[in-house]
């Protein structure tokens, strides 16, 4: 495969950002990326610090609007559509440094994200909460304040406030950074489960051997532009990937 | 029992100070915004309804029924078409666009009403001097205490709103962090167009009082923002029961302050509020930076 991209998934995209272009000022983080994810994928992105990885993330989900391009929800352009429809079409995010709501409780965190993101009312957003935080292994926690949690648990709280949305492509930023391989280890299991569910993964992560035990397909930026995309022993192979990204240590 | 009749007075008079300042504490704690117009918002409120009994000759309370979501429409629109962007600048232009609105309210009102002096006493039959006779010292007004009872019930049920509701927790969580609200679906431009219509209707509830304790003039308005602001630092920014508890402890300063003096009850009031706030900084520094730094207002 070697330098070359690898072909566009052949299912129908769920989400896809079209010649992506995002600019701050002169600076240009973002430079004409192409980048779909197929329903039930997972997909690992890695690069350098500045790649544009999270402003990427930040177009996906609807928290920033590109400079140009366009993104698309189930080929429909949601680009303008702002971050509360995206979340609500069913596209999910959580952020590299948790923000948890402090002064809720951890239930009401997800709660409010059942109600708002998910639709749902009373019993039901209840329950789809319940399972939520069971499945992060948050529900011992449930009704304490959000800002007495620890960085773990801040993080475990995060991905069930974005579960209890109801996605179907969950954006993950850097969510194993600064946890034990033990905390890691529980992540991936929680992750994996989640895609059995039927749920797309959009992956970034700097530890990359955490990330290859759940995406079948990696994504590298540098500088703004995917340099690389396909399978991961592929992409992590590549010469381009190897200089941009491992070979400041490796080369 | 001088001294209990004005305190009694003074927790009752802190009913109505929480009235009007629990929609300003509301829209400080949602949007980050001080509403300079805050004032003005209640005197409009008593003005429309002292409009309406005017031509009608209807109860105000009855009048307050048409009044009450006007002033919601309004604050509505006033955050859709000025708030929300003035607060896309920073935080310097809301304020700046607030104390605009108090200007234009002011005169509008001026050019409408002239400078006279209103008061809704007249269409209240006699609630604006009935009371009730505890001893031979201690009266109670039944307007008095009829506003603290809707002052309470309404802080209480802003509390429940909050705290049960599922519009009420997407308010909290905008007012935590409005980007990370908006990554879980909450429109946050929706949820501060309606904390700014439930905020303009509790002022339209003080406006309403306001016309029925005392008189309004058309300049009436930033009067009550600063007793409003005084009960919120008081109280605590941000809280609605500090409110109530900032409300009454002004409300008995003013007149503890007036029995000891005639002249003194503004002043007593703002006094009050000079001390807590200045005992409050010092409590962070002490608390910070201990005793001798905070004494001497060194910060190393």
């Amino acid at each position: 495969m070697g330098g070359e991209f690898a072909p566009a998934p052949a299912e129908e995209p769920i989400l896809a950002g079209v010649g992506v272009v995002k600019r701050f000022g002169a600076l240009v983080v973002l430079d004409k990326v192409d980048f779909a994810v197929a329903s039930n994928e997972a997909i690992g992105i890695v690069g350098p610090n500045g790649a544009g990885k999270t402003t990427l993330l930040n177009v996906l989900s609807g928290a920033s609007q590109p400079s140009q391009g366009t993104v698309r929800f189930r080929n429909i352009d949601v680009t303008n559509a702002g971050a509360a429809q995206h979340c609500r079409l069913g596209i999910a995010r959580s952020h590299q440094i948790p923000r948890p709501f402090g002064g809720m409780t951890v239930f009401e965190n997800t709660f409010v994200a059942a109600t708002a993101g998910g639709n749902r009312k009373g019993r039901d957003a209840y329950e789809r909460c319940i399972e939520a935080l069971e499945l992060c292994a948050m529900l011992g926690h449930a009704n304490r304040r959000a800002e007495t949690l620890g960085l773990l648990d801040r993080k475990r709280l995060e991905l069930a406030r974005a579960l209890a949305t109801d996605p179907v492509v969950l954006l993950l930023d850097e969510i194993g950074g600064g946890l034990t391989d033990g905390e890691a280890g529980q992540l991936v299991e929680t992750i994996r489960e989640l895609r059995r569910r039927g749920i797309a993964i959009v992956w970034i992560e700097h530890i990359v051997h955490v990330l290859l035990q759940v995406v079948e397909r990696l994504v590298c930026l540098d500088g703004g532009r995917v340099i690389a995309d396909g399978r991961p022993e592929a992409v992590m192979a590549d010469p381009a990937v190897i200089g941009a990204y491992l070979g400041q240590g490796v080369a | 029992m001088i001294w209990l009749n004005q305190i009694i007075n003074g927790v009752l008079l802190g009913g109505y100070y929480a009235l009007i300042a629990c929609g300003l504490s509301l829209m400080f704690g949602v949007m980050n915004i001080i509403n300079l117009a805050h004032g003005d918002l209640a005197v409009l409120g008593a003005f429309l309804v002292w409009l309406i009994c005017e031509h009608t000759g209807i109860s105000p309370f009855i009048a307050f029924i048409a009044v009450l979501p006007t002033m919601a429409a309004l604050g509505w629109v006033l955050q859709r078409a000025i708030l929300d962007r003035s607060l896309r600048s920073g935080i310097l232009v809301p304020i700046l666009s607030t104390f605009g609105l108090a200007i234009v309210i002011e005169n509008l009102l001026f050019s409408q009403f002239g400078a006279d002096s209103r008061s809704l006493a007249s269409v209240m039959g006699s609630l604006s001097y009935d009371s009730w006779a505890l001893t031979s010292q201690i009266y109670i007004g039944k307007l008095a205490v009829l506003i603290f009872a809707v002052a309470v019930l309404l802080l209480l049920g802003l509390h429940v709103f909050l705290k049960r509701t599922a519009l009420g927790r997407a308010i909290r969580a905008t007012s935590e962090d409005p980007d990370t609200a908006e990554l879980v679906g909450i429109n946050a431009r929706a949820v501060y167009a309606t904390s700014a219509a439930i905020a303009v209707s509790t002022v339209a509830i003080a406006g309403l009082f306001l016309g029925m304790r005392a008189s309004f003039a058309p300049y009436a308005g930033p009067a009550q923002l600063i007793f409003a602001f005084e009960a919120v630092v008081i109280g605590g920014s941000g809280s609605l029961w500090g409110t109530l508890v900032g409300g009454i402890v002004l409300g008995i300063a003013q007149n503890i302050g007036a029995q000891i003096n005639p002249n003194w009850f503004l002043l007593a009031g703002h006094l009050t509020f000079l001390a807590v706030l200045i005992g409050r900084i010092f409590l962070r520094e002490l608390l910070a930076h201990g005793m001798i730094p905070a004494l001497l207002g060194q910060r190393s």
